[in-house]
């Protein structure tokens, strides 16, 4: 029988950490950083992507704004949406009104459905922030067509920016800031890569809470914890259990409560690969951080190196032989489709992703949730179920 | 109990009636006849191309309203929702898929053809994104091409927007409409299309604004949407619509002459008691239902943003018959749905004030977040800036479960009365009793 060893108490510590910028509706350590300089700027963006390294060039510290999940009661926000709308943007707009994205220069909306688009014309409406865009990238994959596209609408927010802080982003200065999130990205592969061998050295949850304080805090910063979290899970601990592999798919944008997340885990599946946090692991790959076109290399690897997404078009690629394909690559038993309720993008891809499942034989099992929701109980069940069900049968 | 009766038709509308059998005949002989069919959206049609290329087009959403108005939509969105669909997306999607797992079937009990092109056209609303990925896997191995219209997101169209759309139709979607369509694509005939679209969206206009007089000649909502059929669809840019909003436009010419009053599927309104703006899309599946209750109240919707899902022509586009790529782009861009928030309540609000209305109402559509996400703050925002009286009811387009008549009913009968009330109100303050 395996040795039990303790988690290190440092990786307690950083998980700590992480867990309290995550959740921090003020965003407190973002808006500390804007304030230590007058040309420092705070850009608040929703999910999924936009191009991080194009705002930190331009000494803006991109912060993601996911929600305000069952962490904050929703007064106002439920005025202002039928109960036909996801909950995401009720949160939102919950947090807009009241003093939580106070201090925020701007705001940027990716076009992943009509519900995120609609709340950027409230922003606008409400007039909150210095400018608020709508952050329409390409459907159109060709490099003259949506690559021109792309670059004239990153130019766009650059010149919003540059009005507020006149800080001009050189070649050199997007280079840098391209190593920097290059880095990232490969560390928060590595951790994915470990966590398929190792799952039980840092659960879904803890991972979560690391990913998700990136979005709030210094890129530089977040290496740092990226760096030490490797180191330390490079060396066994915990206690592996005869837990089922599961990839978790369709949270991309509105995202589950931490306690179903912890209800899948304990019903016995280790998540060894999901969407949360798709934002931060978007380009599949490095953009060129040496070159003297970086803003060509960013939008090069959009339009090239995208993953999987409810939220890109992909006819000529389909979502459903990616899923398998990751489905493999992890070595997962099976799919979890965890979407938000009412959120289309998400639940209109399912029926197609889970055909592709059935025919490569992956099991699957689906179930919906508010970022709210309180109630795990059936969820756990079911999950449970699963697991059994892998275990017993496949 | 009553008896059913027959609606009153106007003569546009029966022109209308016989264009579209012809449409469906055509459809149901394409294949034998080698005509290409062409699926595509409503919003930021490319119709003249389509038309120019001697080919048919099919538009889903309209195939889903008519299905919901001939009440079979409930059974084809059942029918999706067990091959997989949730309960919560849009039921247009469903009805549609729904209406191909039973054969697909049309409106006139015709088998419709298959498509030879899926021509994803999507302006201001991705979800039609993702009703076209599933089609594609609905038909395996058909041609697809994507027109990625960008979103006014600073209330205008910006020459970036508009260099990126033309290069997507030139290079890309004009070549696949010619490689299914066999044959290239004849400019001059686009042109002269375009022409028409353009006489023919003049008198469209004319038609919508007759309602500016009081009372309104039109229902701009009710009626609004048989009066649009053939501009937002597979029409425009024909002789043939062109001789029909001729005919339209005389008949309302006339009504406005004589100060006659709307006409509904019971003839013709005696009073106009209440002058409407309304927001969003109605339902279908109990449509006249929906209609009567405003009309037994004698309110009448004097303008509505539903029928700018098309093209907000009123606002002064047109398709320009001498740079037709670039005047079909803008169109794209131009339709209702794929405004910003801050033009749409600009817009509401020049409505509000130009068609003299008495009140503002919003019909919020369960199935389509691009019309209601954020209706509620718009609301608050024309009451704000136009301080009268707003109304708010839910339903849906084709999914007759979230149409609940006894609610829409009370509410608009509350309504109503606020109106009513406001309106005495307001003539007492006008005329002060003498002391």
């Amino acid at each position: 029988m395996a040795q039990q060893l303790t988690k290190p108490a440092r990786l307690d510590a950083i998980l700590a950490e992480c867990e309290e910028v995550a959740f921090d509706l003020e965003f407190t350590r973002a808006k500390q950083w804007r304030a230590a300089a007058p040309d420092r700027l705070l850009v608040g963006y929703l999910p999924i992507y936009i191009p991080r390294e194009v705002l930190h060039a331009a000494n803006a510290l991109p912060v993601g704004i996911m929600g305000a999940g069952d962490r904050k009661r929703i007064i106002k926000g439920d005025a202002y949406y039928q109960s036909y709308i996801c909950h995401l943007p009720r949160g939102v707009i919950e947090m807009a009104l009241d003093s939580n994205l106070e201090g925020f220069d701007g705001f940027l909306f990716p076009a992943i459905c009509d519900c995120v688009r609609n709340l950027s014309g409230m922003f606008k409406l409400a007039k909150k922030g210095k400018f608020t865009r709508y952050f329409d990238y390409p459907q159109n994959f060709t490099e003259h067509i949506g690559g021109t596209f792309f670059r004239e609408l990153i130019q766009t927010v650059e010149q919003d920016m540059f009005k507020l802080n006149g800080v001009k982003i050189t070649p050199e200065r997007l280079n840098h800031s391209i190593a920097l999130y290059n880095h990232n990205r490969r560390m928060i592969e590595e951790i994915y890569n470990i966590r398929q061998q190792f799952p039980w050295r840092l659960s879904a949850v803890d991972t979560y809470y690391i990913l998700r304080a990136g979005l709030a805090m210094p890129v530089e910063d977040h290496n740092v914890i990226l760096e030490e979290v490797l180191q330390l899970i490079k060396e066994d601990h915990g206690e592996p259990m005869d837990n089922i592999r599961v990839v978790i798919t369709g949270s991309f944008c509105e995202q589950p409560p931490i306690g179903m997340l912890k209800s899948i885990e304990m019903a016995g599946c280790y998540i060894v690969d999901d969407d949360l946090m798709l934002g931060s692991r978007w380009t599949q790959g490095d953009v060129d951080e040496n070159t003297v076109d970086p803003l060509g290399a960013i939008v090069t690897a959009f339009l090239t190196k995208s993953p999987a997404s409810s939220a890109v078009y992909d006819v000529g690629n389909p979502k459903g032989a990616r899923l398998v394909k990751l489905v493999r690559r992890r070595e997962a038993d099976g799919v979890i489709f965890c979407a938000a309720s009412f959120c289309d993008p998400a639940l209109l891809d399912r029926p197609e992703l889970q055909k592709f499942c059935d025919a490569a034989g992956v099991a699957h099992i689906n179930f919906q949730f508010h970022e709210n929701t309180g109630q795990f109980k059936v969820i756990k069940e079911q999950a449970g179920t699963f697991s059994d069900s892998i275990k017993l049968w496949v | 109990m009553a008896q059913a009766t027959e609606a009153v038709k106007e003569k546009s509308m029966l022109i209308q009636k016989e264009m579209l059998a012809e449409l469906f005949t055509e459809l149901s002989t394409a294949k034998e006849k080698g005509r290409k069919v062409v699926y595509t959206f409503v919003p930021g049609n490319l119709t003249e191309l389509i038309l120019a290329m001697d080919m048919l087009p099919v538009y889903p959403e309209i195939n889903a309203l008519q299905s919901g108005m001939r009440k079979k939509s409930a059974s084809y969105i059942k029918d999706a929702e067990k091959a997989g669909f949730s309960e919560d997306v849009c039921t247009y999607v469903k009805c549609d898929i729904g209406m191909m797992l039973n054969g697909n079937i049309g409106p006139t009990g015709e088998k419709l053809p298959d498509p030879d092109l899926l021509l994803l056209s999507y302006t201001g609303c991705f979800t039609f994104m993702k009703w076209f990925e599933n089609l594609e896997r609905l038909y395996p191995g058909v041609e697809i091409a994507m027109l990625h219209t960008p979103y006014q997101e600073d209330g205008c169209i910006t020459e970036d927007q508009v260099t990126y759309m033309v290069k997507q139709l030139e290079e890309e979607v004009i070549p696949k409409l010619e490689k299914v369509a066999g044959k290239k694509l004849d400019r001059e005939r686009l042109s002269k299309m375009l022409e028409n679209s353009s006489k023919a969206e003049d008198l469209w206009v004319n038609v919508l604004q007759s309602a500016k007089t009081v009372p309104s000649p039109i229902d701009s909502y009710f009626a609004g949407v048989y009066y649009m059929g053939p501009l937002f669809t597979a029409f425009r840019g024909s002789e043939r619509a062109l001789e029909y909003y001729q005919e339209l436009h005389d008949e309302i010419m006339a009504r406005k002459e004589q100060g006659l009053l709307p006409i509904t599927p019971e003839g013709e309104m005696k009073e106009e008691r209440f002058r409407l703006v309304v927001e969003g899309p109605p339902n279908w599946t109990n449509f006249r239902e929906f209609w009567k209750i405003f009309y037994d109240m004698g309110a009448v919707i004097v303008a509505s943003t539903y029928t700018k899902v098309g093209g907000v022509y009123d606002q002064g586009f047109r398709h320009d018959p001498k740079n037709p790529i670039e005047s079909l782009a803008r169109y794209c861009m131009g339709c209702y749905t794929n405004l910003s928030l801050p033009q749409r309540v600009d817009l509401l609000e020049k409505y509000i004030k130009e068609y003299k209305a008495d009140g503002f109402l919003i019909n919020s559509i369960k199935s389509c977040n691009s019309f209601s996400a954020g209706q509620l703050l718009m609301m608050r925002e024309i009451e704000k800036r136009c301080s009268i009286p707003v109304g708010f009811i839910e339903s849906d387009l084709v999914d007759p479960r979230y149409f609940s008549y006894a609610n829409i009913k009370n509410r608009l009968e509350s309504y109503f009365q606020m109106l009513a009330q406001r309106k005495t109100i307001l003539s007492q303050e006008a005329t002060p009793e003498q002391v």
